[in-house]
């Protein structure tokens, strides 16, 4: 045991300690303390009143064995006995505990609310701090409640102790960073920051705190503190080191202070009144100047205390941006420091750099380190030392040394730690892209970066590789030739295998003039890797090969030879076998001008948002790169990539932006409600087109067709005809199956994330009315205005649904920004998805009298009884059109019909027997009793009507399956007509009893 | 500053301050991951080192660790040298402190921390002031020991 000097008095607790130092392994030691634990509890329920020092030491067992990691259960109220203590011990021990140990028991809040109410009003110094140190440990909401409007009073009175004072300042901010709303310091505001005036040290560099982060959120009513704090910090930098006694630490005049004042500064613009901005510049100037006179001591701490200074005065500097002069000798300080010996001194000026370079004073001052940067990328021991060192080279890269740093980057990269490899090949590909003179360094670089850290290239990077590729068709042929010389490598990576069967699948004719990359050595070429890939790439190169059946007919034979094989055809892997099957027959059915439509040239691809830079903003978290990325790409985007060469052949897409990087550009209107919510949901966007091009591709033309001309065209038709089944299943795929990268995605979810301009209508009044014609049939003008008509087409198979949504402008004017979201209202309340709905967004114009199509994907989770909303909006003439509706999708639509004889149903009738499991409704009837006509509804429904099966002709029973992704839901229902009374009784027996209810309700309005 | 942690060599945490409101759970798993991190760092390294989005400060002294998580906008060297300062008061306290005190006087080492620092916030960089008002606590202890130790004499009497 050490020699305590001084205090110890619980020998008890030292006792235990020991004992439990003494314990050999983690079993013995939890026997001990439950020894203890029992020992405790006895104790404090025994008859006997403890005294005050058992009590302590008791609590201090259980603090001891709390701290070293087990759970405390009991002695909070022996705690809160001890705060009520005189003795200062006691009470001491008993703050200690409850800092410690507090849960929000509302009982025990209000006992301790009452001890701390006690000893705030004690006067007495020592008891006032530890309850002011008690709430600041805390820091509940009950406290904030009941003290925050006493702290302030003892914080300015005249008559507290100055120890008191500090402890209520940091106590008044610790309640403010949890309640902001309950400290109002009104009144107090000018008071306290006046304390900066005070005379005593502690209260200044207490109060300080307070005041910075109050600045911060209340900028202007705190201004005044700016010419106090420069006036404060003026007097500390020009005291001599010994003026400040015992503030003045290793030489250096009261170091946190003086940072704290040069914090709160930069919560500030430069001062305007310039005898304050004088003082200021000069006390900025004092404290570099220091920097170069020799140190005082030897000590680390003295250097320490003296840079922690400087490097303020540097953000400070940084933050105002507005002095040349000073930002030059603020970087040329951090160059020095990037040959420090010191480590730590190395690591922060090179953070510091990273912000200095962003500055247009002093961008070129930090590029002239480049060599040292690189250096210390290359030889610095400590991974995050060479962390920031590739920071600092990605914000001082511009036009003029891009070459030189990505070639650093990319050399680095084949040591570099696995920590950091992913954001340096996103740095790499942005900084590639970004400053790309010519795009076949872009292409090459790309490419090695896939060869030398392939595992580490995201889908982002090499779906953008894609994307330039296709959208410059000067840098086609080379792509190709690249990528088909870096497949010969005997093993290269799968990453390099997709951008590959991308890229000879779109533009491999470019290089099949040269007998070395005929095509059949591509194809050969290309499937050589096929077998050593994940079935995600082999889908890719097979959806290559059936381009190249397209790009050159002479491979036709050998590509269907290879498709027809069993490893494709009956792949167990459902996805590839599907593809196989679907291309193979495509191939043979097709004729080459439909395969050529079919099969087209990629078209460009939107013009948005580099789904990289994207990919590293969200791993940077928001705010990092955002303010100098903007503004770099401003300086520098717009001549350099300048895409406009291919102005003229982008028609189709929808922003004409120049730079590729496209930042500035805003995403298509038809796609903001996806790109204002989340830039993920963007990403996802292009990639699931990059992932999957030719399907959607195909789906496009397909869509493009019926919607430009409905009736679809004859050869569309035929088409159709063909593969009825082909085209559902496989445009299905296309949306639902590749769920991580849907076309563009809005899963309801999304719904919250709704266009920036206004927020949807209200439901129509005539909102359920409509629904409910759609309850029996699928297709149908589901709602007309003068302005609008919307027209539905549906079909659904098991749990799927499509549904193509009409949009016909009746007026001759265009619409504008037109828009549609569809979100579902019983979602939001349960956070529950129960219908998966994906759509791709629409054409942001309708012209007068054009119709457009959507197409709605619909994918059935579980049961539902809310219909989704459709929301529209779109300018007419200027105004602002938004109407809500709701989509006619209710759960009948997911009906399977069952045949069964009498004998079942009425077995599985008696078999849904509880109470809940049935619902019925005896009503009027509002349409024609017609047979006819009831057969129809009752076959719209889904269902399976059965004859002779209910005893009575006249009635009607029907069973179907209703199929959800999570369960199916057997249903059967009955249908009673009386003619004479114009009734009727419905009666439904789900194993749903939810199902049963909806169904009813549904039904009840049919008839 | 979000949180103090003091652990040795051997990664037995000795004492933990926080500043922000976390669960137990949610402060276990923050403790376990920054020990390990931190001391799979060799001797030699920067002292700082970014961790999700907060940046840590840590500094060896003998068998402890002192780790501090300061958040973006705080700076790292006067952080340092908080964690200096401290243990410069818990020397001058103890009289060349070493581990073992930190264990055997834990409720000490917390008072000392809170005259020092509250709510995260330098509260009294003074050595002198912030040793005073422990000693001030201590008069008043030492006075009650000595009444213990009467107690306990006279019961030794009496029994």
């Amino acid at each position: 045991m050490p020699a305590v000097s001084k205090g110890d008095g619980m020998r008890g607790l030292a006792v235990f300690i020991s004992d439990i130092r003494n314990c050999k392994s983690k079993e013995a030691e939890i026997k001990r303390i439950n020894k203890e634990l029992a020992n405790i509890r006895s104790k404090f329920k025994g008859d006997k009143a403890l005294d005050g020092y058992s009590k302590k030491k008791y609590v201090c067992k259980l603090l001891f064995i709390f701290l070293l990691g087990h759970d405390i259960d009991f002695g909070h109220m022996e705690a809160v006995n001890l705060l009520s203590s005189n003795k200062y011990t006691e009470k001491q021990i008993g703050y200690l505990f409850i800092s410690v140990l507090v849960n929000s028991n509302s009982e025990l809040i209000r006992l301790i609310n009452n001890a701390i109410k006690n000893d705030l009003s004690s006067r007495n110094p020592t008891f006032m701090c530890l309850a002011l140190h008690c709430i600041a440990n805390v820091g509940s909401r009950e406290m904030a409640e009941a003290f925050a409007s006493e702290i302030p009073r003892i914080l300015v009175a005249g008559d507290t102790m100055d120890s008191v004072k500090q402890s209520a300042a940091l106590c008044l901010l610790r309640l403010y960073k949890t309640s902001p709303d309950l400290v109002l310091m009104g009144e107090w505001t000018s008071r306290v920051v006046h304390l900066l005036n005070d005379q005593h040290m502690g209260v200044v560099t207490a109060a300080i705190s307070l005041i910075t982060c109050l600045s911060m959120k209340n900028p202007d009513e705190f201004k005044t503190c700016v010419s106090l704090a420069v006036s404060r910090l003026s007097r500390i930098v020009s005291s001599a080191s010994t003026d400040l006694q015992d503030y003045t630490y290793y030489f250096v005049p009261a170091p946190w202070l003086s940072c704290k004042l040069l914090r709160l500064l930069q919560c500030y613009p430069p001062p305007e009144d310039g005898a304050v901005k004088g003082r200021l510049v000069e006390c900025l100037e004092t404290i570099l100047n220091k920097a170069q006179e020799p140190p005082k001591s030897k000590k680390v701490q003295h250097s320490n205390a003296k840079n922690a200074i400087l490097f303020e005065a540097i953000s400070l500097i940084i933050h105002y941006d507005s002095e040349p002069n000073l930002l030059v000798r603020a970087c040329n300080q951090l160059g020095q420091f990037l040959q420090h010996r010191e480590t730590n001194l190395r690591y922060l000026a090179l953070e510091s750099m990273c912000t200095l370079a962003s500055s247009e004073f002093s961008h070129e001052a930090v590029k002239t380190h480049i060599e040292t940067v690189i250096n210390a990328l290359k030889t610095e021991r400590d991974v995050s030392v060479r962390q920031r060192a590739a920071d600092l080279l990605y914000a001082m890269c511009d036009r003029s040394n891009a070459k030189q740093i990505v070639a650093e980057m990319l050399s680095y990269l084949e040591t570099a730690d696995y920590s950091i490899r992913e954001e340096m090949v996103l740095k790499v590909a942005i900084l590639a892209e970004k400053y790309a003179v010519d795009y076949s360094w872009y292409v090459d670089t790309i490419l090695n970066l896939i060869r030398i850290a392939g595992d580490y290239v995201s889908e982002e990077v090499w779906y953008r590789v894609i994307q330039i590729v296709i959208n410059r068709d000067d840098v086609q042929g080379y792509a190709a030739k690249t990528v088909f010389e870096a497949l010969q490598a005997p093993a290269c990576h799968e990453n390099m295998v997709k951008v590959g069967g991308y890229i000879l699948g779109e533009f491999g004719n470019l290089i099949a003039g040269d007998p070395r990359s005929s095509p059949l050595v591509q194809f050969n070429l290309l499937h050589s890797k096929f077998h050593l890939c994940s079935v995600p790439t082999r889908a890719l190169l097979l959806s290559a090969y059936i381009k190249f059946i397209n790009l050159f007919p002479e491979t036709k034979a050998t590509i269907q030879e290879v498709l027809r094989c069993d490893s494709q055809i009956r792949n167990s892997d459902v996805e590839l076998q599907q593809r196989a099957v679907e291309y193979l027959k495509l191939s043979s059915i097709a004729s080459t001008d439909v395969l050529a439509t079919v099969l087209e040239e990629m078209p460009p691809f939107p013009e948005r948002e580099s789904s990289i830079l994207a990919k590293l903003k969200k791993k940077k978290g928001p705010g990092a790169v955002s303010v100098t990325e903007l503004e770099d790409s401003k300086r520098e985007g717009g001549e350099l990539n300048g895409g406009g060469d291919r102005g003229s052949d982008t028609a189709s897409t929808p922003s004409p932006s120049a730079d590729l990087l496209g930042i500035r550009s805003a995403a298509p209107i038809g796609a903001a409600p996806a790109s204002a919510g989340s830039l993920l949901v963007d990403v996802f966007s292009e990639a699931g087109s990059a992932f999957s091009p030719f399907l959607s591709l195909f789906l496009l033309i397909s869509f493009h067709t019926m919607a430009k001309s409905l009736p679809p065209c004859p050869c569309i038709v035929c088409v159709w005809m063909a593969f009825p089944s082909f085209f559902f299943f496989f445009s299905f795929f296309v949306f639902t199956s590749m769920v991580p990268f849907p076309i563009c995605s809005h899963p309801l979810s999304c719904g919250l994330s709704a266009p920036p301009s206004e927020d949807p209508a209200p439901p129509l009044s005539e909102a359920d009315e409509l629904l409910n014609k759609f309850v029996c049939k699928n297709n149908g003008v589901l709602f007309e205005n003068q302005l609008l008509q919307i027209g539905i087409k549906s079909e659904y198979r098991q749990n799927l649904g499509r549904m193509y949504l009409f949009f016909g402008n009746k007026t001759s004017v265009q619409f504008a920004s037109f828009t549609t979201t569809v979100s579902c209202p019983g979602e939001l309340q349960s956070h529950i998805l129960l219908l998966n709905v994906q759509t791709k967004p629409v054409e942001p114009l309708v012209e007068g009298g054009a119709q457009i199509q959507q197409v709605l994907n619909i994918e059935c989770l579980t049961d539902f009884s809310e219909a989704p909303l459709l929301n529209i909006k779109f300018r007419y003439g200027g105004a602002l059109q938004n109407l809500t509706l709701k989509l006619p999708v209710t759960i009948n639509k997911f009906f399977q019909p069952t045949e069964m004889a009498s004998h079942d149903f009425f077995q599985r009738w008696k078999q849904l027997s509880q109470p809940q499991q049935e619902a019925q409704k005896i009503f009027k009837a509002n349409h024609s009793m017609d047979t006819e006509v009831l057969k129809a509804k009752l076959l719209g429904l889904g269902t399976a009507l059965l004859d002779n099966v209910d005893p009575n002709p006249e009635n009607y029973v029907c069973a179907g399956v209703i199929q959800t992704k999570s369960q199916q839901v057997g249903c059967l229902l009955r249908l009673e007509p009386n003619a004479q009374a114009q009734m009727y009784r419905l009666t439904l027996r789900c194993s749903k009893d939810s199902v049963s209810k909806r169904l009813c309700e549904l039904l009840a309005e049919q008839f | 500053m979000q949180f103090m942690l003091l652990f040795s060599r051997q990664g037995k945490l000795r004492l933990q301050k926080w500043y922000v409101p976390l669960s137990d759970k949610e402060k276990k798993k923050i403790t376990r991951e920054l020990v390990q991190t931190v001391l799979a760092r060799k001797p030699k390294m920067c002292s700082f080192l970014e961790w999700r989005d907060l940046k840590i400060v840590y500094k060896r002294y003998a068998s402890l660790y002192f780790c501090c998580a300061i958040e973006d906008q705080d700076n790292e060297l006067i952080t340092l040298e908080i964690i200096h300062r401290y243990v410069e008061l818990l020397d001058k306290y103890f009289g060349s402190v070493c581990e073992l005190d930190i264990i055997f006087n834990f409720e000490k080492a917390y008072f000392i921390l809170d005259e020092f620092l509250l709510g995260g916030e330098a509260q009294e960089t003074s050595k002198k002031n912030v040793l005073k008002a422990i000693e001030q606590a201590d008069l008043l202890q030492e006075s009650l020991v000595v009444f213990h130790s009467v107690c306990f004499f006279l019961i030794l009497i009496f029994s």
